[in-house]
């Protein structure tokens, strides 16, 4: 069973989050261990086993990010692990000058007005490449959306940092 | 997870950090970037006429590990030829610094800019 059948969903990177939510509490609730409290030894691990499974495959179906990559392992493209490089210069280009963007808002004394400029532009550009991401993986074309699942990661990571950005801020 | 006393030092003390102008045809600049961290990395070589790198700076926004590893190739690269400089290997890299397995792909990230630098700097030349 993988990951979407747990869900009762079809394999598909376009997602309901919140009927996935809804469904992974039912499933949880089915099969938390204390359902199981009077159940023999055997029974026993297998709830826990199963509720371990729900509990992975929640965690990977609810971000955009690992859902691509899931698809992709479904398809046979495994690149969660991988350790290629990008090499395009002009989106390299744009990650340098959002990182030194990054630089020059830590240095703000008022940075907030910054970060909310720069956190909605990162969010257009992560909604811009999912939308990609799942126009390709439609086609199956697998290798151009893991190209834009391997930018998504670079957008999420700028968005990680601001936010570590925005906690430092918000202690001074 | 520890960081050895070669990657502090480089980490602290980075060796050749900044920028040449890319539009010099002296310069080759490589820029490459590592999805599985979001490190990003730009090795720039100033290149003699005969071919032998003079001095090489670099940028990276990454881990301790990637900053070490691309601070110790702008320390190899120089005085070496293009030829030479394309034979260094992230294996290499990572003995030297005693990186981790798991940040083997700063090592790679380094391997990978020398060979982005080059082709840069062939494709800057062939016509």
């Amino acid at each position: 069973m993988n990951f979407f059948e747990i869900f009762d969903f079809e394999p598909a990177f376009d997602l309901d989050v919140n009927t996935l939510s809804a469904r992974y509490k039912n499933l949880q609730r089915a099969f938390h261990p204390d359902q199981y409290a009077s159940a023999n030894e055997s029974q026993k691990l297998l709830a826990l086993r199963k509720a371990t499974e729900i509990n992975d495959a929640y965690a990977t179906l609810k971000s955009a990010t690992s859902r691509a990559e899931y698809l992709l392992k479904l398809a046979g493209l495994d690149i969660s692990h991988e350790t290629t490089t990008v090499k395009d210069p002009s989106f390299l280009m744009q990650q340098m000058e959002y990182r030194e963007r990054l630089e020059d808002i830590s240095a703000l004394s008022d940075p907030y007005d910054a970060i909310v400029a720069f956190e909605e532009e990162l969010e257009a550009e992560q909604a811009e490449l999912e939308a990609l991401i799942g126009r390709e993986l439609k086609s199956a074309h697998y290798e151009q959306a893991a190209n834009a699942v391997r930018k998504l990661k670079f957008v999420n990571k700028l968005q990680t940092e601001l936010e570590r950005l925005e906690d430092e801020a918000s202690e001074i | 997870m520890a960081y050895s006393d070669k990657v502090i030092d480089h980490y602290e003390n980075p060796r050749n950090v900044g920028s040449f102008d890319k539009n010099d045809p002296q310069i080759a600049t490589g820029m490459v970037g590592a999805p599985a961290c979001g490190d990003v990395m730009k090795l720039q070589l100033k290149i003699s006429d005969s071919g032998v790198i003079e001095d090489a700076k670099f940028k990276t926004y990454g881990c301790g590990s990637a900053i070490a590893s691309s601070s110790l190739v702008t320390e190899w690269v120089k005085g070496k030829s293009l030829e030479e400089a394309s034979e260094i290997k992230n294996t290499d890299i990572a003995q030297e610094l005693a990186l981790p397995p798991v940040k083997i792909h700063c090592s790679i990230l380094a391997e990978d800019a020398i060979k982005a630098a080059i082709d840069d700097y062939k494709t800057k030349h062939s016509s």
